[in-house]
């Protein structure tokens, strides 16, 4: 590599290169249709052509690439959840995600710095010892901390003692950390598209046809294509693209908002939430600090930000970093959540044999990028639904065997 | 949406009101409909009517909204006739 940077370097007449390869024309006919080209369907395509040698694949995306919830979320990479479930899967997304450059040959930026959950009642910290114990015996580095450690692990916190919301100690998840939304999205996409696989942009499915329990083709706004196996990740509409297939999903929509600072010299080198709060707070490599992440009190689909959640998010970074009282604000956006009732996703089979779900991601499908990507890609190269994803299902509902993570969430719902 | 009509004390701002979800079209006491009356509820993009609460005059009643515009229709008691 440092060769082939040198040549670069002093070679004449530098053309741009393109990472992923422009939009070519619809075919008639593919072994696997992958409807969503944010980060999980990127990932599902880059493990089916990487892993499982099936290239004639289509990733079908209604706007630009990754311009959805992969662009939107706030970028927590953790797995410290509450059931023995969901934390064996997220804690390998989060060793997913510690090879990940050297695995796509891309950087994705990935700094595991930690994560520190503030406890302002004792209540907090009561749950705090179970979700510990629950990691622990996992195998996820995750402790109850007192609040002197709080105060060494970020100096610059208010503590607010003998205050409404003094902080008592935290949960701190070591293997916590962040990455580059977009490189994540990019780095799949590229290694994807070089072994064959076909990005579709600007392309929106318009109807599923089945006969039987199989789904035959898929229409779009730029012609019909038959569909050997499809997977489905559409994030925020994924109910509605679900119902395409004629397919139910226990899902309804929020949306979730967010809003960057100008940059500021680094003074947060953890990631910081609140649950009490409902703040969120990690500064980025840029210096910019991200806040998060106030969902609407009402369904909705649209990604409009409202006033009253930004005085929300302000008022909570302001009490944890008071000084950060004079700093403005550059960005602030919103994300169509799609969140099930028990705050866990919906991964694997539907009630059609050939079609496949990713949905239900909610507030956390960022740090599952990876891992949703690959056990997905393995449903369709085996037909069959790893056992790590099976408590997922989406017949789980049927059987009221909820998943029930809510009260692992940051973000206030 | 910042305001919100309630039927019986007018345009108020909408932080005085509580969001109680969707009407249901299902019912809990219904072996056939309790799965999805408990877990999947309306959720369309577009006109949905809907159940607030006007909580300084604990008034509850129905609203029909847009779910992608944000518009509300159109307000009404449960007492009264739907028009």
């Amino acid at each position: 590599m440092p060769f082939a940077l040198l040549r670069y370097g002093l070679s004449k007449g530098h053309r741009p290169f393109r990472d992923i390869p422009a939009t070519p024309d619809l075919k008639r006919s593919y072994d696997v249709v992958i409807i969503g080209g944010g980060g999980h369907g990127l990932a599902a395509a880059w493990y089916l052509s990487n892993q499982h040698g099936i290239r004639s694949v289509a990733v079908l995306e209604k706007g630009y690439l990754a311009g959805g919830n992969t662009a939107r979320n706030t970028t927590t990479i953790r797995s410290n959840y509450l059931t023995s479930e969901s934390i064996r899967f997220y804690r390998e997304a989060v060793s997913l995600y510690e090879s990940m450059s050297e695995d796509l040959g891309f950087n994705v930026m990935f700094s595991q710095r930690g994560q520190l959950t503030l406890a302002h009642s004792d209540a907090t910290m009561r749950s705090f010892h179970l979700r510990a114990e629950m990691g622990k015996l996992a195998g996820a580095r995750i402790e109850v901390v007192d609040a002197q450690t709080v105060r060494e692990l970020c100096p610059h916190l208010h503590m607010d003692e003998g205050g409404l919301h003094e902080v008592l100690g935290g949960l701190w998840h070591a293997d916590g950390g962040t990455a580059r939304h977009d490189a994540v999205a990019w780095g799949y996409a590229r290694g994807a598209a070089a072994k064959g696989v076909e990005i579709h942009q600007r392309t929106t499915v318009t109807a599923i046809r089945s006969t039987g329990d199989r789904v035959t083709e898929i229409e779009t706004n730029r012609g019909t294509i038959r569909a050997g196996q499809v997977i489905q990740a559409t994030g925020g509409l994924n109910g509605q693209v679900a119902e395409l297939a004629g397919i139910r999903l226990p899902i309804r929509c929020f949306p979730l908002q967010a809003m960057v600072t100008q940059p500021l010299k680094p003074f947060l080198d953890i990631l910081l939430s609140s649950a009490n709060l409902h703040t969120y707070l990690v500064q980025s490599s840029r210096g910019e600090i991200v806040i998060g992440g106030g969902s609407d009190p009402y369904q909705l689909a649209s990604t409009r930000s409202s006033f009253d959640q930004k005085v929300h998010l302000a008022q909570g970074a302001l009490h944890l970093f008071p000084f950060l009282h004079n700093v403005k604000l550059l960005r602030q956006w919103a994300g169509i959540t799609d969140m099930t009732p028990d705050y866990s996703p919906i991964m694997g089979a539907s009630p059609l044999s050939n079609y496949w779900l990713d949905a239900g991601w909610g507030t956390w499908g960022f740090k599952a990028t990876p891992v949703a990507g690959k056990y997905m890609a393995e449903c369709v190269a085996t037909g069959k639904v790893p056992d790590i994803i099976a408590p997922f299902a989406l017949t789980r509902f049927d059987r009221f065997a909820l998943l029930n993570e809510m009260g692992a969430t940051a973000a206030s719902h | 949406m910042k305001q919100l009509e309630c039927p019986v004390n007018g345009l108020r701002d909408i932080s005085e009101f509580q969001y109680l979800g969707p009407r249901r079209s299902t019912r809990s006491d219904d072996p056939d409909t309790v799965v999805a009356h408990v877990f999947f509820a309306e959720n369309p993009l577009g006109p949905m009517v809907e159940w607030w609460r006007h909580r300084p005059s604990n008034t509850v009643f129905l609203a029909e909204r847009h779910t992608v515009t944000d518009q509300v229709l159109r307000t009404w008691l449960p007492t009264s006739p739907e028009t």
